[in-house]
């Protein structure tokens, strides 16, 4: 078997005296579009700053593609391929939709701290922004600041974002959060469009998402992975069920 | 979502071709091509006004002050390219330039070194030791913004400005170190013995480190900087360390404030604890905060207009330093984008072609009001002559008029101007504030 794209082993995180994560052992294959669900608190936020650095663990290990990621401070995380997003929208609002996105493909196409090239002059920064921009649909509003775009097309532009450093491993913390069923099924096709080919790690919520979305899907409850698997396997465990799902579902409903 | 393509019914040879030709229908490329032309023309107006300046302004003093003006204007967009541009605020900046500037007397008291460079290229020399102390500093300040680098940059400014009085052998204690210029190569036969030829040196640095810093702004980690001031979080998911992007601005700034400490040594020809001290460092973030620290070209303004309050104002009154401080209060409380940002402010009136109905609003409550404050002054100055004048020196000279500040008149001829002009701006306000919105909406009139 090839090596995982992120490997997770023993994996805790303790605030103080409270154990948010709880050993975690989770294997994510290259490709593989995989989502994490579970009630609010269980930690899935808090797995993902421990993967991303943003904390760092208090046992366990994590690994990029078999690389231990111990010690690396998040942006050398992301020069190794992973990028993520946030729970709460984190752009640069500031900025045009399309300085942000140039600003994400500054480190990618190898410009690095260069103080000798000038960005409006680079074709490739300038034609490979606005490509992101086609793909999340945001050509049209190119030049407006990223703060006045609409909650939804903040999302995208964040997704747009996260994927333009051309990340193999690309984590999504709960894209759909706060947004109308049409806004989340635009935003769902975006993901699985943008993310092709790609290891996809998620946070969400939604179940419709969730399972038209995911390959495997692993159920966290109070910082404990109790199931992963398929999703009919997931939906069909007892546990999950007891736990989180059911519960969800009839909310759904 | 009202997100859509306006690309989706391009046939797809028809898109990929728009991308590699320099199509001029291509929105992009045309705004690119607007955008040189648009860019370059305030260098080349600002360049040329520069150069014949000195044909309307042809007293020394006047140079002098220019000088002066210039100096500043580098100084402050150094400093703005960390406030501004890369959101950290110091407090003792002056010491970059400073030691700059003490570098370059050093310089040209090296008789034998002097003499075998031009003047003109020795700013470069405070630049390097400017970078030098910079790259030192910055090794630890910069790794976080906010308070811990404002306080550390304060600790270090004041550490280097108590060092002039102990390492006097560099800063030369209190009398400061002085030079002489004209020992250096002369440039094309230019000894710089006239203060016409030093105001031509000082402007072509003026132009060149401006332009510099402007071209640095537009770089990738001139982009960063602007990234990490508004979000170091996001820029490390980009890639980007937050604490090197800021690192590099600093050392940059720190290169441009020593040009600055270079420039000031050859039109002053002596440095003293006063270029490092935290009044100095004070004045740039005031010069800084003034002009805007959101526009690229604020600074200079904020230059010019706090090197005019300094000189020309401070001819005509002793408060000069009041009335800059009450400006700059009213400028953070008021308008915090500075006098950039108010300029800039009018630009969506003039897209929409509505600006020409703001000036009547505008002499209807600026003039008054602007009265009304004169009349506030001289109220301040007959306060300040009445309780500070030598006894039995009554008569003072305001606005052009002489009278004695113990009679009663002038204070109710002052109050009245006062109180008239106020209450006109203020019954006139409102019709202002209407036609303000009516300029910046779009669509005719009701």
């Amino acid at each position: 078997m090839s090596t995982p794209a992120l490997e997770l082993t023993g994996l805790k995180k303790s605030f103080g005296k409270a154990e948010i994560i709880r050993g975690i052992d989770l294997s994510i294959g290259k490709a593989e579009r995989h989502a994490i669900i579970g009630p609010n608190g269980a930690g899935k936020s808090t797995l993902f700053n421990l993967i991303t650095a943003r904390f760092a663990p208090t046992a366990g290990t994590v690994k990029l593609h078999g690389e231990n990621l111990a010690g690396l401070e998040p942006f050398q995380i992301n020069r190794k391929g992973l990028s993520r997003s946030f729970q709460i929208t984190n752009i640069f609002p500031a900025m045009t939709v399309f300085e942000n996105v140039r600003c994400a493909l500054l480190w990618a196409q190898g410009y690095k701290y260069s103080f000798w090239h000038l960005v409006n002059s680079k074709r490739d920064l300038t034609e490979g922004a606005e490509a992101i921009l086609d793909q999340i649909n945001l050509l049209e509003r190119r030049n407006l600041p990223a703060g006045t775009l609409s909650y939804a097309e903040q999302r995208a532009l964040e997704i747009g974002i996260t994927i333009a450093g051309g990340a193999d491993v690309i984590m999504l913390d709960e894209p759909t959060a706060g947004m109308s069923n049409t806004e989340t099924d635009y935003i769902t096709d975006l993901i699985l469009k943008v993310t092709a080919g790609k290891t996809l790690i998620m946070v969400e919520h939604d179940m419709g998402v969730v399972f038209g979305l995911a390959d495997r899907i692993s159920v966290l409850v109070y910082g404990e992975i109790i199931a992963t698997g398929a999703p009919a396997d997931v939906r069909a465990d007892a546990r999950v069920q007891e736990a989180y799902l059911g519960a969800a579902l009839e909310a759904e409903h | 979502m009202t997100v859509s393509d306006p690309k989706h019914d391009v046939p797809e040879g028809a898109r990929e071709k728009d991308q590699i030709t320099t199509d001029p229908s291509n929105p992009s490329e045309r705004m690119r091509a607007g955008s040189m032309t648009l860019t370059l023309a305030p260098w080349v107006i600002a360049t040329v006004v520069l150069i014949f300046l000195p044909m309307f302004f042809t007293s020394n003093s006047t140079l002098t002050i220019m000088n002066q003006m210039s100096i500043t204007i580098v100084f402050a967009l150094a400093y703005n390219m960390l406030l501004g541009q890369g959101g950290m605020l110091s407090f003792g900046h002056a010491v970059y330039a400073g030691v700059g500037g003490f570098a370059c007397m050093h310089i040209m008291n090296m008789s034998d070194f002097f003499e075998t460079i031009p003047l003109v290229i020795l700013p470069v020399f405070g630049g390097l030791f400017g970078m030098g102390l910079a790259m030192i500093v910055g090794s630890f300040s910069t790794r976080s913004a906010g308070t811990v680098f404002a306080m550390i940059s304060l600790g270090v400014g004041e550490l280097i400005a108590a060092c002039s009085v102990i390492i006097v052998a560099f800063f030369g204690g209190e009398e400061g170190i002085s030079g002489d210029r004209t020992y250096a190569q002369p440039f094309f036969g230019v000894e710089f013995l006239q203060q016409i030829e030093v105001y031509y040196l000082t402007i072509a640095w003026l132009v060149i480190s401006a332009a510099l810093m402007y071209l640095w702004s537009r770089t990738p980690v001139g982009r960063m900087a602007n990234a990490v001031r508004d979000n170091p979080e996001r820029a490390q998911f980009l890639g980007y360390s937050a604490r090197w992007v800021r690192y590099y601005s600093f050392i940059a700034s720190g290169f441009f404030c020593g040009i600055a400490g270079g420039l000031f040594a050859i039109n002053y020809e002596i440095l003293t604890e006063e270029n490092l001290n935290t009044a100095s460092s004070g004045v740039i973030l005031l010069v800084t905060f003034l002009g805007g620290v959101g526009f690229f070209f604020g600074p200079i303004i904020g230059a010019i207009a706090f090197t005019l309050l300094q000189t020309v104002l401070s001819l005509s009154t002793e408060l000069w330093a009041f009335y800059a401080g009450t400006l700059f209060v009213a400028t953070v409380m008021f308008f915090p984008g500075g006098l950039a940002g108010l300029i800039m402010m009018h630009v969506p009136a003039f897209k929409l072609g509505k600006a020409s109905g703001l000036v009547m609003p505008y002499i209807k409550t600026l003039l008054p009001g602007a009265i009304g404050l004169l009349g506030l002054a001289a109220l301040v100055e007959m306060t300040f002559h009445f309780r500070h004048a030598a006894t039995g020196d009554v008569e003072m000279t305001l606005f052009w008029t002489t009278f004695n500040s113990h009679e009663i008149l002038p204070w109710i001829i002052a109050g009245a101007v006062t109180v008239i002009g106020l209450g006109i701006a203020k019954v006139t306000a409102p019709s202002l504030k209407e036609a303000w919105n009516e300029a910046n909406t779009a669509g005719g009139a009701s």
